[in-house]
């Protein structure tokens, strides 16, 4: 359910890059944190059925994850976040949220555009 | 027909955001304060809206996020708060769309602060702007000492956090240095006040903190 409504934005924005190219789209690239707070399968399935009908119609959605990641406030290196702990895994030190991990945007689409031939006015003149 | 590539880098929240900057620009202009109240169901919410708007001391406005049913809604009125109902209808946090179509049909008088009470959540409400100025985190002892490790988004976005029904804390395993020790590695501002709808305590300390931010 939670996916639904985002899915439908996707396909909104993807659609309107297809329109404003004079295309279809074929293939797009999504990324999506794994703490942005979306399950990129969930959006997968809902992708089909939301983008019947639209210039995504039979698209490949594809998506990349990315893992979060801590800052440690002591050595300032980056880290993935065991559970229930912050540890730095270098120092010891103690990790802070980064924006590493909460992505949640259309990368680039690929489309299908029809070949545009000069007209008789213009290959004449 | 040829294949082309296109850059899009559109984030998927940019109109949700855009929308919620309205929101927050039409409130600030009637001098409202808006405040997004979250937290897990049965953790309290509407009753610590109850209990700050008693200590406020300043016009309260309320908006009443859920699935469905406005018993929140009609529980406030019988104490003539005046609040506006949103049925999300499955949808399992409010949204600006959401908020913007709220706040169109409401009187905003007087300078005052709006509590938005969000649908009973820890996940998704966090993810989502509505314009607020703040956002007021309502967990409860009886909800675990270990929200902060599993739902780490809520409490790092928190500008204020509430733990209620501390009345309880004698009765339950509530590990208090656990659940602090996670919320200050996620959050270092956010202020932490112990409250407890059962007996009132702390809640004039919080809506003091509310009120000091709002300027009022």
């Amino acid at each position: 359910m939670h996916e639904y409504p985002v899915t439908v934005r996707i396909v909104e924005i993807t659609s309107e890059t297809a329109r404003q190219k004079r295309g279809k789209v074929r293939r797009i690239d999504l990324v999506v944190g794994e703490d942005s707070g979306f399950i990129g399968d969930s959006i997968q399935m809902y992708f089909d059925v939301v983008a019947e009908g639209t210039p995504c119609e039979g698209a490949k959605l594809h998506i990349e994850g990315i893992k979060p990641q801590l800052r440690c406030e002591s050595c300032g290196k980056y880290f993935e976040r065991k559970r229930f702990s912050f540890q730095c895994p270098f120092c010891g030190g103690d990790g802070e949220p980064t924006e590493i991990g909460k992505e949640f945007y259309v990368k680039s689409v690929e489309l299908e555009v029809e070949d545009e031939f000069p007209s008789a006015n213009a290959s004449s003149s | 027909m040829h294949m082309m590539k296109a850059d899009v880098m559109v984030d998927i929240h940019a109109r949700n955001n855009h929308i919620a900057e309205h929101v927050h620009e039409y409130l600030a202009k009637r001098h409202v304060f808006a405040v997004n109240l979250m937290g897990a169901p049965g953790a309290g919410k509407t009753t610590t809206l109850e209990n700050l708007l008693k200590h406020l001391g300043v016009r309260g406005y309320v908006i009443e996020g859920d699935i469905e049913s406005d018993i929140d809604t009609e529980r406030l009125r019988k104490q003539q708060i005046a609040a506006s109902q949103i049925n999300t209808f499955g949808a399992c946090h409010l949204d600006a769309p959401l908020v913007h179509n709220a706040i169109h049909t409401m009187q905003f008088e007087e300078p005052g602060i709006l509590f938005i009470e969000n649908v009973g959540n820890l996940v998704c409400p966090a993810e989502f702007s509505i314009g607020e100025d703040i956002k007021l985190l309502q967990v409860s002892v009886t909800d675990g000492s270990d929200k902060p490790y599993k739902y780490p988004l809520a409490f790092e976005k928190a500008d204020i956090i509430l733990l209620n029904k501390v009345d309880l804390l004698p009765y339950v395993d509530f590990d208090e240095t656990f659940f602090m020790h996670g919320i200050r590695h996620l959050n270092k501002k956010a202020p932490v006040f112990k409250v407890s709808g059962k007996t009132g305590e702390g809640y004039a300390e919080a809506a003091a903190w509310i009120k000091q931010r709002a300027g009022f």
